[in-house]
């Protein structure tokens, strides 16, 4: 079943005299329940199309659909779990979550239901110890975990992370992406997700989107990922088809589109 | 020399222990946190005033002299004490304690401030949110801050006809490019994320003002508006001049006409105290509403 529909999307930006041709010609189907990582070397264009997705940029040419309906505007269904967490350091993870949560949910369900929900989606990213914290107190884990449980409040047709585990160590990360496998089984969201490392989108993703490197950067590839779930990073790792899948994807950015620093 | 001898040479037995002497239980000093508090206090207050008590006596030095125009301390408090002593008396209509004049310049300055504060952020919040306008607008409101408060005098009474509503707007007119330029500073600078967060939540106008605009830019506002109580308070005597009646302003105005020079210094020490006062009021509203993060 096609549920996001991207067809014949291209972006450019134009400022002033300059235009910058990001993306171009950009074909992908996404089905329910997916989860699909967009991997490139940065600068080709990877947050562009998330952003294109999210509504947050205008689409150039092209279209996408979701569900049906044309995306043309940012909106809950398309929660983004950002890079940097992007929580509101004057509000409580709990109230985080609770503008949220009150915006989309305000009119279908009652104040009860709503801290019931509230706190049944940190008790999902195993947060709800620290609910009454502020973002400045609580790890960068912890943050990106909060910033995850927004997102998931907002119960969103297609939940896109935008390298959101690029900012933290290498155990923290490991844990999250743990954590968020766990979620992808429990509730079967659709999910995009940007990366720049192979690993985790080898081990997190059913299908592997590969991108050429700008300007004008395209999909090269789609890569099936074949891995039964669940999945376990260390059973996986001496696995003949992880072996192969990952060096598929490390195949495609260092021989066939190796990032060229002085293309400018 | 070979090992065993050195090995011999080490005493490895386990000395007695020391004898266990049992203290006596330490009593809790209770006072101990109202004497460190008492300390900070000294700490705080002797200073300042060790350096008013040197200023005093400088001044008392300098104005003693046959032909000084000025009067020394000593002088101002046997002329004008009373003033100090007696904030709220009423002999008059006219003849009033400093304490009700400070009121009654506080009233006028509430109403011009008070407007000055809600029409600045507004504009500078619809300002800030758009590139253009804030270039289109940023070099007048530079031009304009410097204007002093007497300069508008005229251009007001000539507007309003009416001396009440000319001497609000002077201290409207003085204290509201701070906050225009600050909170329109502070709107540019709310991250982008702040922003993405609220455009994928669909938060409308209203809501992004009250939930994202105004905490996000609260520390820039409120440094804006901390300058804007200050200069209103600048803008008191200008717009008293003007009104006449009671206030701390005129009373200035009036006390030189009437060669009452002491009387002058005592409502300078009023007015001084009273903005220190302002200030850290705003200062303090900013940090309880910012939750620490401003000013």
């Amino acid at each position: 079943m096609k549920y996001l529909q991207i067809e014949h999307l291209s972006k450019t930006f134009v400022n002033g005299a300059k235009t910058a041709h990001v993306l171009s010609d950009i074909n992908l189907t996404i089905e329910k329940g997916e989860f699909v990582s967009i991997i490139g070397h940065s600068g080709c264009g990877k947050s562009t199309l998330l952003n294109l997705i999210a509504g947050l940029t205008d689409v150039t040419t092209g279209g996408i659909l979701l569900d049906g309906r044309e995306v043309n505007a940012p909106g809950p269904d398309r929660a983004v779990v950002f890079q940097n967490h992007s929580l509101l350091p004057w509000l409580s993870v709990y109230d985080n979550i609770k503008l949220a949560v009150t915006k989309v949910f305000g009119s279908s369900k009652t104040k009860a239901q709503r801290h019931d929900w509230i706190m049944q989606n940190l008790d999902l990213v195993q947060m709800s110890h620290a609910a009454d914290k502020r973002p400045a107190e609580i790890s960068g884990g912890m943050r990106q975990r909060v910033g995850i449980a927004r997102a998931l409040a907002m119960e969103p047709k297609v939940l896109l992370l935008d390298e959101p585990f690029g900012a933290l160590d290498a155990l923290t990360r490991a844990h999250l992406q743990d954590a968020v496998m766990d979620i992808h089984s429990r509730l079967g969201n659709t999910m995009i997700m940007i990366t720049h490392d192979v690993d985790e989108a080898v081990l997190l993703a059913d299908r592997i989107v590969m991108m050429t490197n700008g300007p004008a950067a395209t999909i090269g590839e789609v890569l099936t990922v074949p891995l039964a779930r669940p999945r376990d990073r260390i059973a996986l790792a001496s696995r003949p088809d992880y072996v192969k899948a990952r060096e598929a994807v490390l195949r495609f950015l260092y021989e066939r589109h190796r990032f060229v620093e002085a293309a400018e | 020399m070979n090992v065993t001898t050195l090995k011999r040479k080490l005493d490895l037995t386990p000395k007695p222990a020391a004898p266990v002497v049992a203290l006596p239980p330490r009593t809790p000093d209770r006072l101990a946190p109202w004497r460190k508090r008492g300390r900070a206090l000294v700490d705080a207050v002797l200073p300042p005033l060790v350096v008013l008590v040197v200023l005093l006596t400088i001044w008392q030095v300098g104005a003693s002299g046959e032909g000084s125009g000025l009067p020394t301390p000593v002088q101002v408090w046997i002329d004008s004490g009373f003033l100090f002593m007696e904030p709220f008396y009423v002999y008059g209509t006219q003849d009033i304690g400093l304490g009700w004049r400070v009121l009654t310049s506080l009233e006028r300055v509430f109403y011009g401030f008070g407007l000055a504060a809600v029409v600045g952020v507004l504009t500078g919040a619809v300002i800030g949110q758009s590139a253009l306008m804030m270039r289109g607008f940023d070099p007048i409101f530079q031009i304009l801050r410097t204007v002093p408060p007497l300069a508008w005098l005229p251009i007001s009474l000539a507007a309003f006809m009416d001396s009440g509503p000319s001497a609000i707007f002077v201290i409207f007119i003085t204290a509201i490019w701070p906050v225009i330029i600050n909170t329109a500073a502070g709107v540019r600078a709310i991250p982008q994320d702040y922003r993405n967060v609220a455009a994928v939540l669909r938060l409308n106008q209203v809501e992004f003002f009250w939930k994202i605009m105004v905490p996000a830019a609260a520390p820039y506002i409120f440094s804006g508006l901390r300058i804007g109580v200050g200069l209103s308070w600048l803008a008191i005597v200008a717009a008293e001049m003007l009104t006449g009646g009671v206030g701390i302003g005129f009373f200035i105005w009036d006390a030189w006409n009437s060669s009452r020079l002491s009387d002058i210094i005592v409502a300078l020490a009023y007015i001084g105290g009273t903005g220190f006062i302002l200030d850290r009021l705003v200062g303090w509203i900013g940090r309880v509403v910012s939750r620490g993060t401003a000013v």
